[in-house]
């Protein structure tokens, strides 16, 4: 009997990893593959092509990422540190305010941000989208950044105040290595989310010399009209992917870690 | 200061160095909560500029005739009684509907399947739980690409397999065939991608019930089915409602995938509402439509939470 569960248990899990691992692995194979055998003719169409990545795509979307990450990072590090352990007036109010962003829908925020962005003089701009995107990662890194301060004990920070660090260098030097699983996620998550965004520039961004890698990738499929080059397409998925995937091993532990006891306390 | 010293002068002695120390600690409290209130700046003023200012914009360009370009002019029920008259619409909150439902069925019974295969820590469960993690870092959009190429009939592995096995025959058009095979297709497509999301975020709640619990079920001589109906599905009540939140919301406001891979079609049919609301605003160029449908929009998905965690508080309680 248990010889059984413990075969069935190996049968169905192998089955399933296989599914999934699947698409990943012919994507992969895909991009590949030529007509005479394999080679690197589809990278090759993806970067050439009249609908295909250009240089300052890439550009694009490394600035984005950038400024997201950077952003979110001060942005939530900065609020953590106030939600974590000050009281202030006002306080439980704007908390709340942001994990309401989750609660809004994307579209019907993003078409009020085309005009508002359009005022402020930041219409098909790259830094106008990382706002955007910084304000779609607030709620949830800084309920893990307020966790991750709220951890460290309060022995820490005194200390610092009895050796005359005032807040700002007790945060710089005593809390923030201690917040640093909190930070690698919300890092983590941030550029995962930028680098791969699609709805977002697809509102914001106007010309074609703004677009993000993903835009420019999408648009190989939807401003063909007739036939589709598939092969490039997958090359063009393996490309975007590549980075995350090697993140993603990189720094899985503390991701997951991060992930599992941050965001899901309290 | 006459407060001061007339307060003073009633009490005796001593309360002056007490009373002292207070004021000071008055004093430092409140600089202490000017300091975190200046930290807390930073979000203030994001979440300010960009999403209570846009939130309060969207329900005006509602009640405007708001065209891409030009000004706008007030035309109160217009935009709103125009939805009514939008076929495209009704279509699409039928067929928003029925995604949501079908979906959050499927990915929650998949995603519960998978924690429960990998909760126990066994031989290969580290790899099987990144396995089914891995979709999660590529994108979205990325992930849809992938499965155009996966499911077409040119360079797809699928529809060959499926000819071998003589299960179909010709050309096989998945993502746009059929309305039926166009949402299917989508829906493997997300199950692929948010399983291993879903599945993350229960095995937390699952390996948060303490091991004495299962043990004394088991000491009551408790089946694995009851153990799993009367102490897991209780315990788990909490994530359940977080995981089924997070996905009739994300179900709800569908885009990229039906963007990407079915484009609306074949027919329209697999249209949902945010693909409408995306094309009144940039291929129609009214803005004050596409907002008035997002302002009802939001003020479903709004009543939706608000009931679901009415009904989940009543329950825990």
């Amino acid at each position: 009997m248990k010889f059984v569960s413990k075969a069935g248990y190996g049968v169905t899990g192998a089955a399933l990893a296989i599914m999934f691992l699947f698409p990943l692995l012919w994507s992969g194979w895909a991009s590949l593959r030529t007509s005479s055998g394999f080679g690197l003719e589809n990278y090759d169409r993806l970067f050439t092509s009249d609908n295909g990545i250009r240089p300052h795509h890439i550009v694009n979307s490394l600035t984005v990422s950038l400024l997201t990450v950077g952003g979110t990072l001060l942005v939530a590090t900065l609020g953590g540190y106030a939600f974590g352990r000050f009281r202030f007036p006002g306080r439980d109010a704007l908390f709340l305010l942001t994990l309401a962003i989750l609660m809004v829908p994307y579209a019907t925020i993003l078409i009020a941000l085309y005009v508002l962005l359009g005022w402020f003089g930041l219409q098909d701009s790259l830094i106008g989208l990382s706002l955007v995107l910084i304000m779609f990662q607030l709620p949830f890194s800084l309920f893990m950044m307020r966790n991750s301060f709220e951890a460290v004990p309060r022995e820490l920070e005194e200390s610092a105040q009895v050796d005359g660090c005032n807040s700002f260098s007790a945060l710089l030097r005593i809390m923030l290595p201690a917040v640093r699983p909190g930070l690698i996620t919300v890092g983590l998550f941030a550029f995962l989310a930028s680098w791969n965004e699609f709805f977002a520039p697809l509102i914001l961004l106007n010309s074609t010399d703004k677009f993000t890698t993903t835009l420019a990738v999408v648009n190989m499929r939807t401003a063909s009209h007739g036939s589709i080059d598939y092969a490039a397409l997958e090359a063009g998925v393996v490309f975007m992917a590549v980075p995350c995937l090697l993140l993603f091993a990189f720094m899985q532990r503390s991701y997951v870690r991060g992930f599992t006891s941050g965001a899901l306390k309290g | 200061m006459p407060t001061t010293v007339q307060r003073s002068s009633q009490r005796p002695l001593p309360a002056w160095p007490a009373a002292e120390a207070a004021r000071r600690k008055g004093g430092r409290a409140r600089r202490r909560s000017l300091v975190g209130a200046a930290y807390a700046a930073p979000t203030a003023v994001m979440v300010g500029l960009f999403f209570v200012a846009p939130l309060l914009l969207v329900v005006w360009m509602s009640v405007n005739r708001w065209p891409l370009l030009g000004a706008p002019t007030f035309n109160l029920p217009d935009n709103y009684a125009h939805i009514a008259d939008n076929q495209l619409v009704g279509s699409a909150v039928w067929f928003t509907l029925k995604y949501t439902v079908l979906m959050t069925v499927l990915l929650f019974s998949l995603a519960f399947g998978l924690a429960l295969l990998v909760q126990n820590r066994r031989r290969g469960v580290g790899f099987l739980r990144t396995a089914f993690f891995l979709p999660m870092a590529v994108g979205f959009a990325s992930a849809s690409l992938l499965f155009l190429g996966l499911l077409s009939d040119e360079i797809g592995p699928v529809s060959d397999a499926l000819r071998a096995i003589g299960l179909v025959d010709g050309y096989v058009s998945w993502t746009s065939g059929s309305s039926a095979s166009a949402l299917g297709s989508t829906m493997v497509l997300v199950l692929w991608r948010f399983a291993g999301f879903n599945m993350l975020i229960m095995l937390t709640g699952l390996q948060a019930i303490p091991v004495e619990v299962y043990e004394a079920a088991r000491i009551d001589g408790a089946s694995r089915w009851q153990t799993f109906r009367r102490v897991t599905l209780p315990l788990m009540r909490p994530t359940i409602a977080l995981v089924l939140t997070l996905m009739i919301t994300g179900s709800v406001l569908a885009f990229d995938q039906f963007w990407i891979l079915t484009r609306g079609g074949p027919d329209n049919s697999t249209t949902s509402l945010v693909m409408v609301i995306y094309r009144e605003a940039f291929i129609k160029l009214d803005l004050g439509s596409a907002a008035a449908i997002s302002v009802a929009l939001l003020a479903v998905l709004v009543v939706v939470n608000i009931v679901q965690l009415g009904v989940l508080r009543r329950r825990s309680s």
